[in-house]
Parts: C-alpha cells; structure tokens; sequence
C-alpha cells in the first residue's frame, strides 16, 4: 500500500519536474514546479519527517512560487515569446543531461546505501521538539548567520528594486 | 509511538537515491535547455530540492536529525537567495525589456 | 466521520454568513435586508445558490480555460482543508472510549493552517491571470503581494504565543488555556497575555480573507471586480463561498489561538456540579464546549461584518505601509517583550 503511494509520488515528481522544463509558458512551468514541491512534501510525510513536509510547503509553494508567478505577472511574461534555441543546442543539452544522468546511475548503481538499524532507530526525530533542540543547541551559530544572510538579501533585494533617478516607468 | 515507517521497511535506500539524482539531472537539463533566466532559476530550484530529499531520505532511514537541519538550512538560503535573484531578474527586465539570458553576454551593456 | 460533519457544519455556516452579511449590512445602515425568500428571508441563501447554479457557465474567449476552472475551485479546496484540524471541542466519552471532537489531532496544526492559508493566494492569482483581463490580474497581483506582506506579520505575531504555549498542536494550546485566572476556572486565555499579538493578529486576519478594510483584490471603484471581473454563475459563488469559509477558519483560529477555544469560564464548577455521574458530568461540559465555541466563531464572524460596513478601504500604498512598517516591527517587539517576560517571570513573580 505504502509502496504503491511512494511509486505514485516518484511518478508525480518526475513528470511534473519533467514538465516544469519543457512547458512552452512560464506560468504553466510555476504551476508544475508547485506540484513538484507537493509530492516531495509527500516524500517527507513518508518519511515522518512532518516539520520538513510543512515549512516545505509554507516556504517553497506559499512564498517562494508566489514571487515567481508575481514576478512573471508583473512583468507580463506569459507570452509564449520566447526565443529558441536552435535545434542543435537544443539537442546537445539533453544529450548532456542524458550522459549526465546514464553516469550517475551507473556510479550509484552498485552504491551499498546501507538500510535502517532496527534497533536504536527513533521514528520521532523529524518532530518540532526534536529538530528545535539540534537546531537550537549545535547549530546555534549558523542559525544565527542564516539571520544574518536575510538581512543582507534583503537590503540587497530592496537596493535593487528601488527606481533609479530619472528612470522611465515600464 | 516508535515504530519504524513503513517505507522505511520496505523502499530500499537506493530508490531514492535514484530519484533524487533523476530530479537533478532533470534541472541541469532545464538549465541548459532553456533561455528565459526566470526558468531557469526555477530549475535551480528542483535541483536544490533533489538535494533536500536525498538529505532527508538518509537523515530519515539513519535516524540522524542532523540531515534535516541541513535541509532546513538549504531551504532558508534558498529563500535568500530567490529574494535577491529575482530581483536582479526585475533590474534586467527593466534595463532589457528581456529575460533571455543570452542578452546579456556582453559583460558590459 | 467527523471531517464529514465538519466540513458540513462549515459550508452550511458559510451559506448562513452570505445572509448573515446583508442582514447585518440592512441593520448597519437603517434598511430591512432580505425578507421575501421564506420567514425573515431565511431561505434566501438557498435562493441566492439557485440563482448561481442556473445562470450561464461563460468562459470568455482568449482565457486559458483549465486555469480559468482551476482558480475557483483551488479557492475553494484550501479555504476548505484548513478547518480539518481545527478542535471544535474536548473529548466525548462514549462506551468508555474518548472521541475527539477534532478533524485531525497533528502535533504541526499551526504549521498545517499556515502552509494551507499560503496556498489560498494561489486560487486568486491564477483565477486572475487566466481571465486574461487587466484589471483582474492587477487584482491577482495586489492579492499576491498583500497575502505575502501580511503573512509575515500574522508569522511573528504568533511566534510570541508559541513561546508561551511550547506546542503547535491546536489542541494542547487549547487545552493550556483550561486554567484559572481571576479565580474563574477556564478564563486562563491568551489575549490576557498577548494583546499586541492579538490585535496583529486580527489585523492579518483581516488583510488574508480580503475583507474591508483591505479588499483591494476585489476593489470595484478602481478594479470593477478585480480577480473575478470575468466570473459568473457557480465560479463566481465558489469565490465568494471561499471568502466566507476562510472568515469561519481565521474566527476558529483566533478563538482557539487567544480565547481559550472550547474552554469557557467556571467550566470547572459546571462539571462538579452539573450531574453526579463523572462521564455524563464531562460530557454535558464538552458540549456546553462546543456550543460555546461556536458562540465565539459567531462573535468574531460579526465583528468582521460589523469592520466592513464601518472602516472605509485602505489606499494600496498606506497598506503596504501598515504591513511593513508598522506591524511586522510591532510583531518583532512583541517577541522580544515576551521573551524577556518569559526569562523574568520567576523575579517579576517574586516582586509582586
């Protein structure tokens, strides 16, 4: 049963990740990336990692996807207006993916990954309670670069957003 | 209250390693395929994700917290980094009237 | 189950809400309201929902008809997921086994209401898009950019009360509220505590249902009808019926999150003296609980209808100004005032 919602969920990834390069429309390539971040929620769910699945969708599909779409909005994006490359690009890309992919899986193919210990194994750690305290005991300081790389974006992001002087409004 | 989920029991580790390096190789092609920046920043993204799901997998099938406070680490950055991005994307857009990236491959206007 | 039940009792008050609003529109400005459809035109929702059903489906020409159908009813599925863990009330004990009077009991509620709340923008924008009208993607964008800029402050707002309560289950915080306070068992509630947090709150609350004052999507002296400019028939009701349903979710959230949810005052007293057997003692408070938790979601369902035919409507700049300016700076000191209240509690104690 769970098996079949894991297939399910790989299936759901890859296409809609698949989709996410190859839809002609930019909006439509939002949508699909919206979904991705869904079904790699499910991922976690499955994997009991509950917190994750949540901020995921909170941060991924509730603020990062919305500023995409708005930028695209904003900037009237959504005409099918972009220029293609030429078919011999094109080409050489997904060969370099496909080769890219066909290394990858055959240097992981006979990766031992190991599997879960039975014992000792704690189910609960992708809980609030357990997270916070890792987060908050050894990963105090990163924690606290981390506020302070959002203030620097965000300084960043305002001085590049602000209208020079003299600038024509679009 | 403990017992081990059932994907866990029976989903090999490998599967996900799979998955996730199909979801990379899906946005390095997205990245190399496409022209249009704000694409191909959405691209980053899914591979930044395959990495988060991989992380979370082992983090997951080792009972290692440590994995998935690096995915929240990931995530945290990411937002940074869309932030600052896609406002470079706007500067562009206003300067070019464009977001083909190949506009832009005179290092001055 | 009892999801079912839920999501009846949601949707038949949100039909209720569309009558309850011109009923208390008429009052607020000297008119009847409907009154023809039934006694006291109590039946005028089933009227209004008639109306919407048999009117034509128009899909105008140039919009991308999936969207066009995907907007609405996007609208409506997370308007109505969020309610799923909602605790409408304690536990009823029946043939020895406690039932909870709850959708889902998760230990990331909180964080569940958030994700789906963020996901609601999304129903508006591609609503808006897919019209492939200006003034209904200008609407989608004001809606984007609003819920963006206010769930920032509606986030730290709350994080003051999660310091206090230590769980983002909506069950325990509720349950921790169950205390005494001025020697009244039950009134231990958080607005006592958090009424910055609260008022922030109340003003996010306000900006992410897109009500007055600050329903800018939707303004129709300057957009005609913003998002949905181009919708008709059942469309059009679903986006209106979510409008409805995301003011009954953000009520139960704010009577759950600050006024003790199911909990009422002398709740303690009523189960000691209400009947001598304990199970049918529990039982009677948990759906004096109940009802009482209604009354609340009720109370806070005027308020909002009571702010919309009061306050005039916000101009786009003064309301990014309140949000980013204002409020999330606001939110920030009261976290910090509340930390430092939790670091000091044991000397602030001591000196009273």
């Amino acid at each position: 049963m769970i098996q079949n919602v894991f297939y399910f969920l790989c299936f759901l990834t890859l296409i809609s990740g698949s989709m996410v390069v190859f839809s002609r429309n930019p909006v439509y390539s939002v949508l699909f990336l919206i979904l991705t971040f869904f079904s790699i929620s499910g991922h976690y769910i499955l994997l009991n990692a509950q917190f994750l699945a949540a901020v995921n969708i909170i941060v991924y599909a509730g603020a990062i996807m919305v500023l995409f779409l708005f930028v695209i909005m904003f900037l009237n994006l959504n005409k099918e207006n972009e220029t293609h490359k030429s078919n011999l690009s094109k080409f050489a890309a997904v060969i370099a993916g496909g080769i890219l992919l066909v290394i990858m899986v055959a240097a992981l193919k006979d990766v031992d990954a190991g599997t879960y210990k039975a014992e000792g194994f704690d189910s609960q750690i992708g809980m609030v309670q357990n997270l916070g305290m890792v987060l908050f005991k050894n990963y105090l300081l990163p924690f606290e670069l981390a506020s302070v790389l959002f203030l620097v974006a965000m300084a960043g992001a305002v001085m590049l957003g602000k209208k020079e002087t003299g600038e024509r409004h679009f | 209250m403990n017992e081990i989920p059932e994907v866990i029991r029976t989903i090999p580790l490998n599967y996900y390693l799979f998955l996730s390096t199909a979801l990379f190789v899906i946005g390095v092609t997205g990245v190399l395929l496409r022209r249009n920046a704000i694409i191909i920043f959405m691209c980053i993204e899914l591979m930044l994700n395959a990495v988060n799901l991989l992380l979370v997998s082992f983090s997951a099938y080792r009972s290692d917290p440590n994995g998935q406070v690096f995915v929240f680490f990931i995530m945290a950055v990411a937002a940074a980094e869309v932030c600052v991005g896609l406002a470079i994307i706007v500067m562009i857009y206003r300067n070019l009237q464009s977001t083909d990236v190949h506009l832009l491959n005179k290092l001055k206007w | 189950m009892i999801i079912l039940g839920i999501f009846g009792i949601t949707l038949l008050i949100a039909t209720y809400c569309t009558y309850a609003e011109r009923k208390i529109a008429a009052f607020i400005q000297d008119r009847i309201g409907p009154n023809r459809a039934g006694p006291f035109g109590l039946a005028q929702p089933l009227a209004d929902a008639v109306k919407m059903f048999f009117k034509e489906e128009f899909i105008p020409a140039n919009a991308h008809k999936f969207l066009f159908v995907a907007g609405p009813s996007l609208a409506m599925l997370t308007a109505c997921m969020s309610s799923a863990v909602i605790p409408f009330g304690n536990t009823l004990i029946i043939n020895g086994n406690h039932i909870r009077v709850q959708g889902i009991e998760t230990n990331i509620g909180l964080l569940y209401i958030f994700g789906v709340v963020a996901l609601g923008v999304y129903g508006i924008m591609i609503g808006g898009w897919a019209s492939n009208n200006k003034f209904s993607l200008l609407g989608a964008i004001r809606a984007a950019s609003q819920n963006i800029s206010y769930e920032l402050a509606m986030g730290l707002s709350i994080i003051a009360l999660l310091m206090m309560s230590g769980s983002l289950s909506l069950r325990q915080i509720t349950l921790q509220q169950g205390g005494e306070f001025l020697g009244l068992s039950g009134l231990d509630w958080n607005i006592f505590y958090q009424p910055l947090g609260f008022i922030i709150f109340l003003t996010c609350a306000f900006a992410e249902t897109n009500r007055t004052p600050f329903d800018l999507p939707e303004c129709e002296t300057e957009l005609i009808g913003g998002y949905h400019t181009e919708y008709s028939a059942m469309k059009l009701g679903l986006y209106l019926f979510a409008e409805y349903v995301n003011i009954i979710v953000v009520s139960a959230v704010m009577s759950v999150l600050y006024f003790g949810g199911f909990n009422f005052p002398g709740q303690d007293w009523v189960r000691a003296n209400i009947a001598s057997d304990p199970t049918l003692a529990h039982n009677l408070v948990t759906i004096l609980g109940i009802v009482v938790f209604f009354g609340k979601i009720f109370a806070f369902i005027f308020f909002f209808m009571w702010v919309r035919w009061t306050l005039p409507r916000f101009r786009y700049d003064q309301l990014m100004r309140l949000g980013w300016k204002i409020l999330i700076p606001l939110a920030i000191m009261n976290v910090v005032l509340t930390g430092a209240a939790i670091l000091f509690w044991p000397q602030l104690k001591a000196m009273f």
